[in-house]
């Protein structure tokens, strides 16, 4: 035994020598831990507060002031907007700006007085379910915290039984199914993760092997390469959106767009969104000098993709820094258009801003790959 | 028609700090083959590179098949086959995948006669279902050959074409050569092998980045002022490291039981011969080889960068 210790010595020594030798590899191994303790430390938050929301209130008294109060309170939702009809409401709900809606009716202070229990109306978004119970949360104490002084003053008969009732709604998936939110989710996701890594590799590929001296010496311009080199994997990529919205339809009944408005929204949305991913992937494999330095890029970029982008944890919920982040993130956008336009009925119109910021992306990011591809080998 | 296929002047090329192509001139008449010789790390490669536009000089000026080298680039590629030292072609995929893509990209008509008939003349044409990758050195260079020949190019690099083939292939390999410079081609052609360098017509011999030996074979000899003895006789290999280290000696090497000495000056070097010349050694002088006039400028280029 003694013998092969030099031979194990001799081999260890080797291996930290190479490992001393790829500076990029030590830095992922000592940066993804980092940024995964940061992003769990900080950015992840299984009970998200102050959630963005809305209260409409068609009742001319003041008590309108009161519900936002004692909703703030509850330390679970913002009010940050005060919409005057229900179609604003409505749209503030379908776009996304807010997990709640509120909605006081007319003769709500009058049939308070009178004892009558008005009803109000809480609209949540539960395509995310996650988010949305945390909203509803803070409206279920509603009925015995807010209005107490007011109803006093008043002269209100004083009693200990809820003052009125809050009917909830949970739109766009009444049932609070996670698949519902989960596996459109999912696409957004498993389209990042292959087709990064799979081109990510593309030109590191070409130039381990050699071969990119040859394809260099031919008459083809960077653009030519990088077109004919990434058009084969958007017909990948719409292959694997085709297969996971089949399954999502067949194994667990997600709703599909219901118009063609719908459908033709939710195709933009994905076109861009691959070709961004595709740029992504190509713009790594023109940083990366090795394929396993591609592959740990690839892997750097999913962390936050899955953590920071609304995934897998609400993104309104997430601290205002962390969604300054994921608002970088594609998937961040995508997510928005693959759920609003099967969830909550999204037309283009709805999703300007998502697309805008997929095409902002692709355009950065394609340039960037494009300014470093080069002709030649300097 | 310009009757040179290159011509360029004062090429220059740093990476960093490191110069690595230094004041290059290169004229090359049209269906010559030129040999490009020089060390390891001598510059070879990289002003391959920049005659076919795959690196961008620092400076330099010329024309490269009539054209301004440096300004149309594009152009010049169009028309320049370039085999690289490394093979460079898509091992996953076979012969004749590889050649179509060659073609398609080169924007070539009649794409599937000419890769037959590539396929053909270089007898690659039983093996055009193979995979480029599981072919032996000698085929892979072919198939690298007629890669770099396929859009019927007026220009030919070689970058080291036969590192590593047997002798028979080079030969053919070289025969090849040969039929396409005859047809009108002009060839340059880098190598470290002696008797490659005199089948060419031409021959550059590169140094640190400078071209120190320019024209024919004989002429590069005839230019050097070497004189060459051989020394033969039972033991005389044993004492070619001795020679060496004689005033007047640039070199000294065995070959076989026999021994080349070389030196400028004959004086000296029949001097420093003094001590052998006894039996059982007999000497006789013979016309320097290719080989030894290399050495003997690598040796002067040494010296006149430690002394300056």
């Amino acid at each position: 035994m003694t013998g092969s210790l030099p031979r194990i010595l001799a081999v260890l020594l080797k291996e930290f020598t190479q490992l001393r030798r790829d500076r990029i590899t030590y830095a992922m191994i000592l940066v993804m831990p980092v940024m995964q303790l940061l992003i769990f430390g900080y950015a992840i938050n299984m009970d998200p507060r102050h959630l963005p929301a809305a209260v409409l209130s068609h009742d001319t008294s003041t008590v309108a002031d009161s519900v936002v109060a004692a909703l703030e309170r509850t330390g679970y939702v913002d009010v940050r907007y005060l919409p005057r009809s229900d179609e604003e409401l409505d749209q503030l709900i379908r776009r996304g700006q807010v997990m709640l809606g509120i909605t006081i009716p007319p003769d709500f202070t009058r049939r308070l007085l009178k004892g009558e229990r008005p009803q109000i109306l809480a609209e949540a978004d539960a395509s995310d379910p996650q988010a949305a119970a945390g909203a509803l949360a803070a409206v279920s104490v509603l009925p015995t915290e807010a209005l107490r002084h007011e109803r006093l003053g008043l002269g209100a008969p004083r009693s200990t039984a809820p003052a009125f009732e809050v009917v909830v709604h949970r739109r766009y998936n009444p049932e609070s199914r996670s698949p519902f939110h989960i596996v459109p989710g999912l696409l957004g996701i498993i389209l990042s993760m292959t087709l990064v890594m799979m081109t990510a590799m593309a030109v590191t590929r070409e130039r381990e092997r050699g071969t990119m001296e040859t394809l260099l010496s031919t008459p083809a311009t960077p653009a030519e390469i990088m077109v004919g080199k990434l058009t084969p994997y958007v017909v990948v990529g719409l292959v694997q959106t085709v297969v996971v919205l089949g399954m999502a339809r067949v194994l667990f009944s997600v709703p599909m767009a219901r118009t063609p408005a719908g459908w033709l929204a939710l195709a933009c949305g994905i076109v861009l969104f691959i070709v961004g991913n595709l740029s992504l992937g190509y713009l790594i494999s023109t940083l990366a000098r090795s394929q396993l330095q591609a592959m740990q890029m690839s892997m750097f970029y999913m962390l936050p993709s899955i953590f920071l982008s609304g995934f897998a944890f609400p993104f309104l919920g997430l601290p205002p820094w962390a969604r300054v982040l994921g608002e970088i993130i594609p998937v961040t956008h995508f997510l928005r258009i693959v759920r609003g336009a099967l969830l909550k009925d999204q037309v283009l119109a709805d999703m300007g801003n998502d697309l805008l910021a997929l095409g902002l992306f692709v355009l950065a990011v394609a340039g960037a790959a494009l300014g470093r591809s080069r002709t030649t080998l300097d | 028609m310009n009757a040179r296929a290159i011509d360029v002047r004062g090429l220059n090329k740093s990476f960093g700090d490191r110069h690595v192509v230094r004041d290059v001139s290169i004229a090359v008449d049209t269906g010559r083959i030129t040999g490009f010789l020089g060390p390891n790390g001598s510059g070879k490669t990289t002003t391959l590179r920049l005659l076919c536009g795959l690196l961008t000089p620092d400076s330099g000026e010329g024309t490269v098949l009539g054209m301004d080298f440096r300004a149309r680039g594009d152009a010049i590629k169009r028309q320049t086959g370039y085999m690289t030292q490394k093979f460079s072609l898509y091992e996953d995929m076979t012969l004749e995948e590889n050649l179509a893509f060659v073609a398609r990209v080169h924007g070539l008509d009649n794409r599937r006669e000419r890769v037959e008939d590539t396929l053909h003349r270089l007898g690659l044409f039983d093996r055009r279902q193979q995979l480029a990758g599981a072919l032996s050195g000698g085929w892979k260079q072919r198939l690298a050959l007629a890669a770099a020949t396929l859009h019927q190019p007026r220009l030919l690099l070689l970058d080291e074409p036969t590192a590593g083939v047997d002798p028979k292939a080079r030969r053919e390999f070289w025969d090849e050569i040969h039929t396409l410079a005859a047809e009108g081609l002009t060839v340059l052609v880098s190598t470290h092998y002696m008797d490659e360098a005199e089948r060419c017509h031409d021959i550059g011999y590169i140094l640190y980045g400078r071209l120190i030996a320019r024209g024919t074979a004989d002429a590069i000899i005839r230019d050097s002022g070497l004189v060459t003895f051989l020394g033969e006789g039972p033991g005389i290999d044993r004492a070619a490291h001795l020679l060496a280290r004689a005033d007047g000696v640039l070199s000294a090497s065995a070959f076989g039981a026999a021994v080349h000495v070389s030196g400028l000056k004959r004086e000296a070097l029949e001097a420093a011969l003094v001590p052998w010349r006894k039996e059982p050694f007999r000497w006789s002088e013979v016309p320097p080889s290719l080989e030894d006039v290399f050495i003997q400028l690598m040796g002067r280029e040494r010296d006149e960068r430690y002394t300056s």
